[in-house]
């Protein structure tokens, strides 16, 4: 097993505060604004930069949720494991809110299909955006891509992209690891 | 990643510490689904269940059918009073041709010990014991434990005493199980007569006087007189059961700690239990009934995924 770095922590530094600047160009005071990770990987980002629009662009009242999407997948009984749920966090309403779901790789979009039927439990949003991190190029299942990406990146079928977390895996950073 | 240990949940019996957890883990994502404005979730949508009740029920089978519903599974009713059975079909037969229909899972209550055992040694599909005589009620024990420990933050160490009818109680049974499973300690306390001769071989203490049980427990799971399982009389007068073994208001003030009730339906007000205590703050009956439908959405989804496609 191979890897090879794509991004270090000052890179991903770097595309954290170009992502909060472009969420800022849209979403302005993100008064109708509502983050939502999803889980099981996409919350530390989403948290990441609820954490740095708060404390280096000065934005108030950010709405952060994490959304599980298990229970909404399209492989349930498809594969030999139980599908284990995670916690969802949204203690608000999503009616005519503009939402920007949050994840770490954007592969098939499957996992986005589920979670646009899965928020519709919380309410009828105005908008629904996506930003990623990793967008992996032409390895789509379904018509569905960012409206925000961090790095577009072109992953062969046998390399995996991994994305780590200081909070979690003790430091940022983005491999492509040949499985 | 884990699943559970067995292919169907015929009772508590069959099931490890393990599974226990998973099933109430998997309960807590339930529980806050059914409590979004929208309770519902798509998992099941390819999944057919019958509900095969042979024996009367209210709760268990609306619980049942409202976890199956909230999942997306396609749901089928069967009550033995409308059916063939009455015609002499088997219950293998029954089934079988109930299955023929491409059913999945069946979650069936019957008035015999073991027919959940039995039919699944002898149907292709995933068995849910809905409660088998005096025997096993495994969902109604799940949802209990789940309870406690959603109000007593764990059960391990917990001390339980379950009060009444231990005799005919298909709860008392399965709640001992998943008690010990968890590391709590059991009591049973109710009339002589009422208690089976060996239950001591459980390892669970025996006691007949109801108030030095409920001042040696934190949680009182109070069971209701099974009228209709009894063939002679276990005890002089409903009256006189209702003054040695019915828990009112008077009783719990004079303990030295605040102790939870629990009942798990029907109850018979004013017997087991005085109105004023079910519907009192130390009561988590209504909490046992919702938790009811999060524990069997956990249940049907954890036996669920294990069915081949």
């Amino acid at each position: 097993m191979s890897q090879k770095v794509l991004l270090n922590a000052k890179e991903v530094n770097i595309i954290l505060h170009r992502l909060a600047c472009q969420l800022i160009e849209k979403h302005n005071d993100f008064s109708n604004t509502v983050l939502i990770g999803l889980q099981p990987r996409g919350v530390f980002l989403a948290d990441r930069l609820a954490k740095i629009l708060k404390e280096d662009y000065k934005v108030k009242n950010i709405k952060l949720g994490h959304l599980d999407i298990t229970f909404f997948r399209d492989d349930f009984r498809r594969g030999e494991k139980t599908l284990e749920a995670n916690t969802t966090k949204i203690n608000f309403l999503v009616e005519d809110k503009n939402i920007v779901f949050i994840d770490d790789v954007l592969h098939t979009g499957r996992s986005i299909r589920a979670a646009l039927t899965a928020i519709q439990s919380f309410g009828r949003p105005n908008e629904i955006e996506l930003l990623t991190l990793i967008d992996r190029r032409f390895s789509r299942h379904l018509p569905i891509q960012p409206n925000y990406r961090g790095r577009q990146v072109d992953v062969i079928n046998n390399e995996k992209v991994k994305v780590n977390w200081k909070e979690r895996d003790n430091e940022d950073s983005v491999y492509l690891i040949e499985k | 990643m884990s699943e559970l240990s067995v292919n169907h949940l015929l009772g508590i019996k069959y099931l490890n510490k393990k599974d226990i957890q998973l099933i109430f883990e998997t309960a807590d994502h339930f529980k806050e689904v059914i409590n979004r404005p929208i309770k519902k979730v798509p998992s099941l949508r390819d999944i057919t269940i019958a509900n095969l009740f042979f024996e009367n029920s209210t709760r268990t089978k609306l619980s049942f059918e409202l976890a199956e519903k909230r999942l997306s599974a396609d749901v089928i009713n069967f009550s033995s009073a409308q059916s063939s059975v009455k015609k002499g079909e088997t219950l293998i037969d029954t089934v079988n041709n109930i299955l023929s229909m491409k059913v999945d899972m069946v979650v069936m209550r019957h008035p015999n010990p073991g027919a959940g055992v039995f039919l699944s040694k002898h149907v292709k599909a995933s068995i849910i014991n809905a409660g088998d005589g005096a025997h096993e009620h495994p969902t109604q024990a799940l949802l209990d434990s789940y309870s406690i420990r959603e109000k007593l933050g764990e059960v391990a160490g917990k001390k339980v005493v379950i009060v009444g009818d231990i005799l005919h109680s298909r709860v008392a049974l399965s709640n001992i199980f998943a008690l010990q499973l968890q590391g709590a300690q059991v009591m049973v306390c109710g009339p002589k007569t009422l208690i089976p001769k060996y239950i001591d071989k459980l390892g669970v203490k025996v006691e007949t006087n109801l108030n030095k049980a409920l001042n040696w427990c934190d949680v009182a799971n109070m069971l209701r007189v099974q009228n209709e399982r009894m063939d002679i009389s276990y005890f002089p007068s409903t009256r006189e059961y209702t003054q040695q073994f019915g828990v009112n208001r008077e009783l719990l003030d004079s303990l030295d700690k605040e102790i939870t009730i629990m009942h798990p339906g029907p109850i018979n007000r004013g017997v087991e239990i005085t109105s004023d205590v079910a519907d009192s703050k130390q009561s988590i009956i209504l909490d046992q009934v919702q938790n009811g439908v999060a524990i069997r959405m956990a249940v049907i989804y954890l036996l669920a995924s294990k069915i081949k496609q």
